[in-house]
């Protein structure tokens, strides 16, 4: 009677967790821009790897694994926001976004005063040496 | 290390910085040792030793800055934080799940501005984690110096859905004070909860 309520369990949790980076590539598709896309792209996983090792975890009902599980759950959480924050900062910079899809950009303003101290520093004839002008 | 030497070490550009002592890599080195456990799947003290020798070794051969704790752990408000994180995270997982497949490429989205009470490094890279881990939101830039995070937040369609945003945030944040911030920043949260006229987080 527990294994087979167990085994329900375990078996949502997968399911749910597959439907996670299921919605994650729906995202990856569909999303507008680039900044949106990494929404989809790193975060759905957070809880679809949890339900995914949690399903483990009931199915293997062994507590030498759980640390190992705990611990690829872990480094998860640890990764995910920096590479978000990474391609995020990035296509930021590079202009990889479609303004017409933000309703407010608090940054541009702050960007734009960098700009203009660095311009009033050191001229306005030296030549770029960035590369954030892709558009 | 004090709050002076952090704030000369931020704005410290030669790129030398402080080091930590024995005793502040205390809970890095037991961390790593108990990773070393599981790796193995053996928490047997022979093992967990030769973890901590190897730790040792590391923390010794690659130096990382030194990364300051208060000294304050509230274990129930740590569960508190455990617990709000999970809730959130399945919130936002199906909320984004929604999003994806219901209004696409309508998806509206905001870089917003939130300036952060605590002046810890530690807690602001936590609060930036936390935030990015929950569906919805991630960290574009930083400023350590005025411990500032822009954030990219999706599915924000009006001014009151940016103030929306500034606030969970800013709840993040006072949730992670509450389990481990210094005794100040404890002290000053509380006067602003019972003096709510003063205004955080807004851009100056």
């Amino acid at each position: 009677m527990l294994d087979t309520l167990i085994d329900i369990v375990a078996g949502t949790f997968m399911i749910v967790g597959c439907l996670m980076s299921l919605a994650a590539g729906i995202g990856m598709l569909r999303f507008p821009d680039l900044l949106s896309r990494l929404h989809a792209a790193t975060k759905p996983q957070v809880l679809g790897l949890f339900l995914l090792l949690a399903a483990l975890g009931l199915e293997l009902r062994s507590w030498a694994v759980l640390p190992v599980l705990v611990l690829a759950w872990l480094l998860q959480l640890l990764t995910a926001p920096v590479s978000a924050h990474m391609v995020g900062r990035a296509g930021y910079r590079t202009r990889h976004l479609k303004r017409e899809t933000l309703v407010a950009d608090e940054l541009a303003a702050v960007v734009e005063a960098a700009e203009q101290r660095e311009e009033h520093e050191i001229g306005r004839d030296r030549p770029r040496d960035r590369t954030d002008f892709i558009d | 290390m004090s709050r002076e030497q952090r704030l000369a070490d931020a704005k410290d550009e030669s790129g030398q910085r402080q080091r930590s002592t024995l005793r502040q890599e205390i809970p890095l080195l037991v961390g790593m040792m108990l990773v070393w456990g599981a790796l193995w799947q053996d928490f047997a003290i022979g093992n967990l030793v030769f973890g901590l020798l190897i730790s040792l070794l590391l923390v010794r051969v690659f130096r990382l800055p030194p990364i300051i704790l208060s000294g304050r752990f509230n274990i129930w408000r740590a569960v508190v934080f455990i617990g709000a994180f999970l809730r959130d995270v399945t919130r936002a997982s199906f909320e984004v799940m929604y999003l994806a497949v219901f209004r696409g490429p309508r998806t509206t989205s905001a870089v917003i501005t939130v300036t952060l009470r605590t002046e810890s490094d530690l807690l602001v890279t936590f609060v930036g984690h936390v935030l990015t881990l929950v569906p919805g939101s991630y960290v574009v830039e930083v400023d350590r110096r005025s411990s500032t995070l822009y954030l990219h937040v999706l599915n924000v369609n009006d001014q009151a859905g940016v103030e929306k945003a500034r606030a969970s945030v800013l709840l993040i944040e006072e949730r992670l004070i509450r389990m481990m911030g210094t005794a100040e920043e404890l002290a000053a949260l509380n006067a602003e909860k019972t003096e709510p006229s003063k205004e955080h987080g807004a851009p100056s």
